[in-house]
């Protein structure tokens, strides 16, 4: 229990500013409503769209392709995921650790040369 | 010891709470940022306990990416809010029973939980202390050598992923010009000029 | 030591090194190299199956225990790889006429393959994870193939959304093993839970709530009863080549894998588990037989019986003994022969260029092409069970050792269950044989599949009198799950 508790002191830094950052938040949206006039009429509270009404809906269908790149995005980011404690342990996992890595990227590598050779990273 | 309680039910109350949020909010992109927020205060559940590492993966990951890409997904779908109201009341009660069934195997489970004697001593991979190593390079002493099998096999998983999003999503846009810079740095002068001999005195 | 554990590996560091080659080949030489890749794809395959026939590191585990080589695994893998070699070589010119043909389709085969065999060899629940998520995904994507056509995305998103419902219930279960018992590694779960028992202490409860996971999981990955719901659509969505493949490889890997499981690390569990099991077979021969009465399509047809075909399995693992298992065995190697048979007649069922799937389509088979007509009589006859075809025979083994473990009346239900199911499997030959003639199916099916049929044909009448060294691969097998 000893040695989570000082884990845990570490993130004492972030805790505070956590609470700090709510707090400003909170004290700025409460001051606002209890503070500042408010004086309600059609025109004010109707949507601001260059003047006139708003056509149709905000929202709109995105293209199929926004999710391409969104997945091939997620890939690469669990393949960085990898990385990490491997950066950090390489001093002790000797040749085969760092080869098995470079198998990983090598294997991801050949995804990557799949990807481009398709047009998969191409907009238009 | 009593910050650690106060944080601990504030990260599960929040995360219960947007869970909850997830599945009543009107508007599904709501829904998303609730299970953004959902995450992150699982990845504190997670720093409480010591897992530091999976914390962060759980920000970096879910919170940066698998979120995004769920954004995306609600932005593609066009769903209709009303029409996928519509089941809710008649199958809520099919969901209630079932969400029952489940607390009670949780509380059936917790009330059960004991770890036997034999089984400590089988842990494959015993955690260092935590004050001597930090959990990210613990498991780095582990997943590239002893689980090298399971570490290439996820990095199958991910070229597959990878063959497979392709296959599904991408097509090529027929008539669009590219820029082929192989082709521009060939071209030569005589694919671009034609030297036409003009006979003198009639003009082109 | 590395070099000894890379050697047991070889069949699978084979199979992923080809697949590497072949897509740089696929991508640098374009979809119009698709013949070539679908050709070399069925040479790995081939290559593979002799690999892993010669076993060139022995028996044994290795990789820190994750991954294993016996007897067992070896027959698993040989099933597999035939199931998914006949389906790559009637992919090749079925993939060119419904315009699918493209290159990553092979590759996509390559790669369920691939994950089918390292979830047969797994030897602890991470890497039969990781097998079976690599199988999963694969199949996914090979459901959703043809993405312009509503059907074939409406299957891969059905396949999808389900699986990855059932792989969550597994990893929830895995957990909860986990939690209780310490260990992933089948060979430490076994022992643990051996011990526990022998102490005669009460069985913690988590413990059993995760082995139902994990059992619900596994029966989802076989489409058995009641995790079931996914077959029919997706068989009927999915391209025929697409059914074919799913009916045979992934099948009997999810069955060899459900043994293992069963039968390996939770063996001292037996009664915990057989209740489930007895079950669940009971279930799917009853809704097989009775389901599949009033199909009028031929693939969900052909999803129900493959349902059924999985309960009748499931009794020899019911049986919970070495003979039940051996019974599994036989049982596999004979449904697989029987479906790759009747899937080369139903990708032959073609008129004018596009695929028919009602059975009335069928009409007056046996004047048109009286060969094939033939081919799928005996192939029907055999699923039906009638003496002296193959199908009988698994029948028979898997009774006979429910018998000895004193299942009578799942016996005498299963027995009923199949006289049922017979009836629509002879409706099919009715059809066929006496009804008014329908248009002649298109004839330039290619030479593959001809050679396919008429070698599963072959075998279905033919084998009875070879069961010896069939019975007698599946008493090895059996052996090496039990002899440990």
């Amino acid at each position: 229990m000893q040695d989570l508790n000082g884990l845990l002191l570490g993130y004492l830094p972030i805790v505070i500013f956590l609470g700090i950052a709510l707090g400003f938040a909170t004290v700025m949206i409460v001051a606002a409503y209890l503070l500042a006039p408010q004086r309600p009429d059609s025109e004010k509270i109707s949507a601001y769209e260059c003047g006139f009404e708003a056509f149709d809906d905000a929202r709109s269908r995105f293209d199929v392709r926004f999710y391409l790149v969104a997945i091939l995005f997620i890939i690469f980011d669990l393949e960085v995921a990898f990385l990490f404690p491997w950066a950090v342990a390489l001093g002790k996992i000797g040749m085969l650790g760092f080869w098995s890595m470079m198998l990983f990227l090598g294997l991801l590598t050949i995804g990557f040369v799949y990807e481009w050779k398709k047009g998969a990273l191409d907009w238009e | 010891m009593i910050l650690q309680a106060i944080a601990f039910y504030l990260f599960a109350g929040v995360t219960v709470a947007s869970a909850v949020m997830v599945v009543f909010a009107r508007n599904p992109v709501h829904s998303v940022l609730f299970l953004i927020l959902a995450f992150f205060n699982a990845a504190g559940l997670f720093v409480l306990l010591g897992a530091e590492f999976i914390a962060m993966i759980l920000v970096i990951v879910y919170v940066g990416a698998v979120a995004v890409l769920f954004l995306f997904v609600v932005m593609m779908l066009n769903i209709d809010f009303k029409a996928m109201r519509e089941g809710f009341v008649s199958n809520a009660p099919i969901g209630v029973i079932i969400g029952f069934i489940l607390i009670v195997e949780l509380l059936l489970l917790v009330g059960g939980w004991t770890i036997q004697a034999p089984a400590i001593g089988a842990i494959a991979t015993p955690i260092p202390p935590i004050n001597e190593v930090t959990n990210t390079e613990a498991l780095g002493h582990v997943l590239y050598t002893k689980y090298i099998y399971l570490f290439q096999a996820a990095g199958m998983i991910l070229l597959l992923a990878m063959v497979g999003a392709i296959v599904l999503t991408h097509r090529t846009r027929p008539g669009i010009k590219r820029q082929v810079i192989a082709d521009q740095i060939a071209k030569g002068h005589m694919d671009t000029v034609s030297v036409q001999k003009v006979p003198s005195r009639s003009g082109v | 030591m590395l070099y000894q554990d890379a050697l047991r590996l070889l069949p699978e560091l084979f199979l992923a090194g080809s697949i590497i080659v072949l897509l740089m080949y696929g991508v640098f030489s374009g979809d119009s190299k698709t013949r070539s890749v679908v050709i070399l794809s069925f040479a790995t395959i081939v290559a593979a199956a002799v690999l892993v026939w010669r076993m060139p590191g022995g028996e044994g585990v290795a990789f820190a225990e994750q991954f294993q080589s016996d007897t067992f695994t070896r027959y698993a893998k040989i099933l597999v790889l035939i199931g998914a070699g006949s389906c790559m070589i009637m992919s090749m010119r079925y993939i060119e006429r419904a315009n699918m043909a493209r290159f990553e389709f092979p590759i996509l085969f390559l790669f369920a393959t691939l994950g089918m065999m390292m979830m047969i060899s797994a030897n602890d629940l991470m890497s039969l994870y990781m097998g079976l998520e690599l199988q999963s995904l694969a199949l996914y994507v090979v459901a959703a193939f043809r993405r312009d056509t509503l059907r074939s995305t409406e299957a891969g998103l059905k396949y999808f959304v389900l699986g990855a419902l059932s792989s969550g219930m597994l990893l929830y279960g895995i957990s909860l093993v986990y939690g209780f018992v310490g260990t992933t590694g089948f060979d430490q779960l076994n022992q643990v839970i051996a011990g526990l028992r022998g102490e005669g202490q009460p069985l913690p409860v988590g413990l059993v709530i995760g082995l139902v996971f994990v059992a619900a999981g596994l029966a989802f990955k076989v489409s058995a009863v009641p995790f079931h719901m996914w077959t029919p659509d997706v068989y009927e969505g999915a391209p025929t080549i697409v059914t074919a493949f799913f009916a045979t490889a992934p099948k009997i890997a999810a069955l060899a894998l459900f043994v293992r499981v069963m039968s390996e690390p939770f063996a001292a569990l037996t009664d915990q588990w057989q209740q489930i099991l007895v079950f669940v077979a009971l279930a799917s021969m009853i809704l097989g037989a009775f389901a599949a009465l009033s199909q009028s399509n031929i693939k969900r047809l052909m999803a129900y019986s493959s349902i059924g075909h999985v309960g009748y399995a499931l009794v020899g693992l019911a049986a919970g003994t070495q003979t039940g298992v051996e019974a599994v065995l036989v049982y596999m190697a004979i449904y697989l022969i029987m479906n790759i048979g009747t899937f080369a007649c139903i990708l032959c069922m073609r008129r004018e260029g596009r695929m028919v799937e009602a059975i009335s389509d069928l009409a007056g088979l046996s004047k048109s092409q009286p060969m094939m007509a033939l081919a799928l009589c005996i192939f029907m006859f055999s699923m039906a069970g009638i003496p002296p075809l193959l199908g009988f025979w698994g029948k028979w083994y898997v009774f006979a050792a429910a018998l000895d473990a004193g299942l009578t009346w799942l016996v005498i239900i299963g027995v009923l269950a199949s006289v049922v199911g017979a009836f629509y499997y002879i409706r099919i030959i009715k059809i066929m044989y006496f009804d008014e003639a329908a248009e002649p199916f298109d004839k330039d099916t290619g030479a593959e599949t001809g050679f396919v049929i008429g070698l599963s044909a072959i075998a279905v009448v033919g084998l009875f009198v070879f069961l010896a060294p069939l019975e007698n691969a599946a008493k090895l097998a059996a052996s090496a799950v039990f002899g440990g």
